[in-house]
């Protein structure tokens, strides 16, 4: 590659816009390979797009068929003689001339129009003889009902703090757990990590009754610890701290003891610290299972104060009627904090990886 | 001021023992060097000595007190390690005042032991930057300066050189000697590089396969091996040795090795007949006239350095010799050489390898 390529590609633009032909001619791996990219994104990122859009529609723009791609609203005006507004159309006159009118009201087959401009005449159109004038419009409203109405503000409040909390209760005792099992060398070391991978392999609908049946009599039912507590201790979180403490150098602990450190203090100065990576996936995987948790939840929360994110959102799901656009916007909602933690905590992995500082 | 004494210590890792009962004592201030071939449980012993390791039977010592269930946290000791163990994601300053700031001491003594150790080790520049931006020699010195700050009853360095190169290897050396010489330390030192314990060491104990060969001072242990290990690993290059026949001679005895006959007087416990071997260090062999030579090899390799020669001969029926000259010797490859064997620094061996005599009057 040349020097001018090289440097360019430093640059986003220059990222983005690399190509393996030079002199800004295509090669044909570079035609195949943006294809094959713009399908990856596609796919990927296709859906979330749709319900972002969507989420953005009214409720019968929901049901319209075909759909639209971008949400649409009509044009409502005012019109001299008329207290509501009313809804604009596109209408073929009798002698073919098109014109747009406004709806005054709907009779049959027929509908009762008016023209803006001149209000005081009415028209009659057949209704397959008009077409609705639309605009780019948001229906923020989506947004706005559930989060004022229906205290979904209080499911957020919620979600976080179990997230928050049960993440942090996480993060301590499974890395106390890894430590033991990492640090120290003792009889049935071997055997106990077997145990905890063991575990791995049940899966949560076995333990749900039992696992109820214990959080029923702790007193716990519809308090947030009792969707906390549960799930704090992971065999996949000690089980991946536990093989990245492995890796730290042993003489890094034994020095720590020669400088008279207590085990509380090599835990949590010298293997905690050097230990972040790890702490920082676990974090992430522990973020993303508890904002999306739904089952277990589902269980022990049955009073709507107590309700996480997702046990809301299934609220809206009634038996006869299922409130979409409320659905989707809450679902945008709920996906915008995993988006950015993952964003940060991503960064914060991939260029923290420290290197032991040792040969 | 520290002693260190060990009695009857004993390690066995299942049911392998590493070491087989030592008993040594380290005097108060004395720089005293562990060396020995690898795996000779030099290591262990040290890690013993500093608590990382349990010992399976005896007593480790430090200053009157019996420490065998004593933890290293609470030994007083201070270690640098080979791989220095620098904690890499905190700075130089905070790497020194680890060990203070768990002794709990006030922020201004920690502040002003870090930073006089850091002028003694002319670390200052550096104490805010993270030890993976240190060069090998730099961080070495914040190992040590890690160990100075805590005022320890003792240092334990295990093989602190063994990861620098050459050069800074011998700079260092020097460093060290001069912080002994500065702060007086007791200070035990492991290392499988003869030289350096040479150089360093009060007393130097040589180990081989968990047992303790010989304890001397290096000159001693130079000039009079106990036996034929410390004398074929003490010195460098290393000690030439023969295996030979005693026999009996017109005034003593006449050891045969090959084409070698060599008269020496009687020596106590070797009788005519009895199988031994004798030794004689490279700078020991004279390369004389033919007349007044022991024996006769070509030579196979003439290294000269200039301000010394070394010479790698072979003679039939014996191992390749070695012989150290001073200054410039005009020897051409497969030229013959008279060699002449210093009978006042001829080592004889018996059977099973223990000192029957390091030199002869005369």
């Amino acid at each position: 590659m040349s020097d001018a390529a090289a440097t360019s590609s430093r640059t986003i633009r220059g990222l983005l816009g690399a190509t393996r032909g030079t002199n800004g001619r295509l090669h044909w791996t570079d035609v195949f390979t943006y294809m094959y990219l713009g399908f990856g994104v596609l796919l990927m990122f296709g859906p979330v797009i749709w319900l972002v859009l969507s989420s953005f529609k009214t409720s019968s723009a929901l049901l319209e068929f075909p759909p639209t791609f971008l949400p649409l609203g009509q044009i409502e005006i005012q019109v001299e003689g008329y207290d509501d507004p009313l809804p604009l159309f596109e209408a073929t006159l009798e002698d073919g001339s098109v014109k747009q009118l406004a709806q005054v009201r709907r009779i049959g087959i027929m509908s009762q129009m008016v023209d803006p401009e001149n209000p005081g005449e009415t028209i009659q159109v057949p209704i397959n003889r008009r077409t609705e004038v639309r605009e780019f419009r948001m229906a923020l409203e989506n947004y706005r009902d559930p989060l004022e109405r229906f205290d979904f503000t209080r499911y957020l409040y919620n979600s976080v703090v179990v997230t928050v909390v049960a993440t942090l209760v996480t993060l301590l005792i499974n890395s106390m757990a890894a430590y033991g099992l990492a640090i120290y060398e003792f009889r049935g070391r071997a055997a106990i990590m077997l145990l905890v991978i063991g575990t791995l392999m049940i899966p949560i609908t076995v333990i749900l009754v039992p696992v109820y049946l214990v959080v029923t009599s702790m007193g716990m039912i519809n308090s947030l610890w009792a969707v906390i507590l549960p799930g704090a201790a992971t065999p996949t979180g000690v089980f991946l701290l536990r093989q990245y403490m492995l890796t730290i150098p042993r003489d890094l602990i034994e020095a720590a003891r020669m400088d008279k450190a207590s085990e509380w203090a090599i835990y949590w100065k010298v293997v905690l610290p050097l230990a972040m990576p790890a702490m920082a996936v676990l974090a992430i995987f522990s973020i993303m299972w508890r904002w999306n948790d739904f089952l277990w939840p589902l269980i022990v929360l049955n009073r709507s104060e107590v309700y996480t994110l997702q046990v809301g959102l299934n609220a809206f799901q009634g038996e006869l009627d299922v409130q979409w656009h409320y659905i989707l916007a809450m679902t945008v909602v709920t996906l915008i904090p995993v988006t950015l933690v993952f964003a940060f905590l991503q960064k914060f992995i991939t260029t923290g990886i420290a290197s032991s500082g040792m040969k | 001021m520290t002693e260190i004494r060990l009695s009857e210590v004993k390690k066995a890792y299942g049911s392998v023992d590493v070491i087989h009962g030592i008993d040594l004592v380290v005097d108060s201030g004395e720089f005293c060097v562990f060396v020995g071939p690898s795996g000779c449980g030099k290591s262990t012993l040290l890690r013993i000595i500093a608590g990382l390791e349990d010992i399976t039977s005896g007593k480790v010592v430090i200053d009157g007190d019996t420490v065998n269930t004593i933890p290293a946290s609470e030994r007083g000791l201070a270690m640098v390690f080979q791989s220095y163990a620098l904690y890499p994601h905190m700075s130089i300053y905070k790497n020194m005042a680890f060990g203070l700031e768990n002794s709990k001491l006030p922020r201004a003594e920690i502040d002003e032991r870090v930073n006089s150790a850091a002028r003694m080790l002319q670390l200052q520049d550096y104490l805010h930057r993270k030890p993976k931006a240190l060069s090998g020699g730099q961080r070495q010195r914040v190992a040590i300066g890690r160990a100075i700050v805590r005022d320890p009853k003792a240092f334990l360095f295990d093989e602190p050189l063994s990861n620098l190169d050459a050069e800074l290897r011998v700079t260092m050396r020097k460093e060290l000697a001069a912080l002994h010489a500065d702060i007086g330390g007791t200070m035990i030192y492991v290392t499988h590089d003869q030289v350096e314990a040479m150089t360093l060491a009060d007393k130097i104990v040589v180990l081989q396969a968990g047992r303790i060969e010989q304890v001397g001072t290096p000159l001693d242990l130079y000039n009079k091996p106990q036996n034929v290990f410390v004398a074929g690993f003490i010195g460098s290059p290393r000690m030439n040795i023969f295996d030979a026949t005693a026999e009996a001679g017109e005034s003593g005895l006449i050891l045969r090795c090959g084409p070698c006959a060599m008269a020496v007087p009687p020596i106590e416990g070797l009788a005519p007949g009895d199988a031994c071997s004798f030794g004689i260090r490279p700078e020991h062999l004279d390369v004389t006239e033919n007349h007044e030579a022991d024996l006769v090899a070509s030579c196979s390799l003439a290294e000269q350095l200039g301000g010394e020669t070394y010479l790698y001969c072979d003679a039939e029926g014996l191992p390749q010799i070695t012989a150290h000259r001073p200054g410039q010797l005009s020897v051409a490859e497969g030229q013959e050489v008279a060699l002449r064997i210093d009978r006042t620094n001829l080592h004889v061996f018996d059977r099973n390898g223990q000192t029957l005599a390091n030199g002869f009057a005369g």
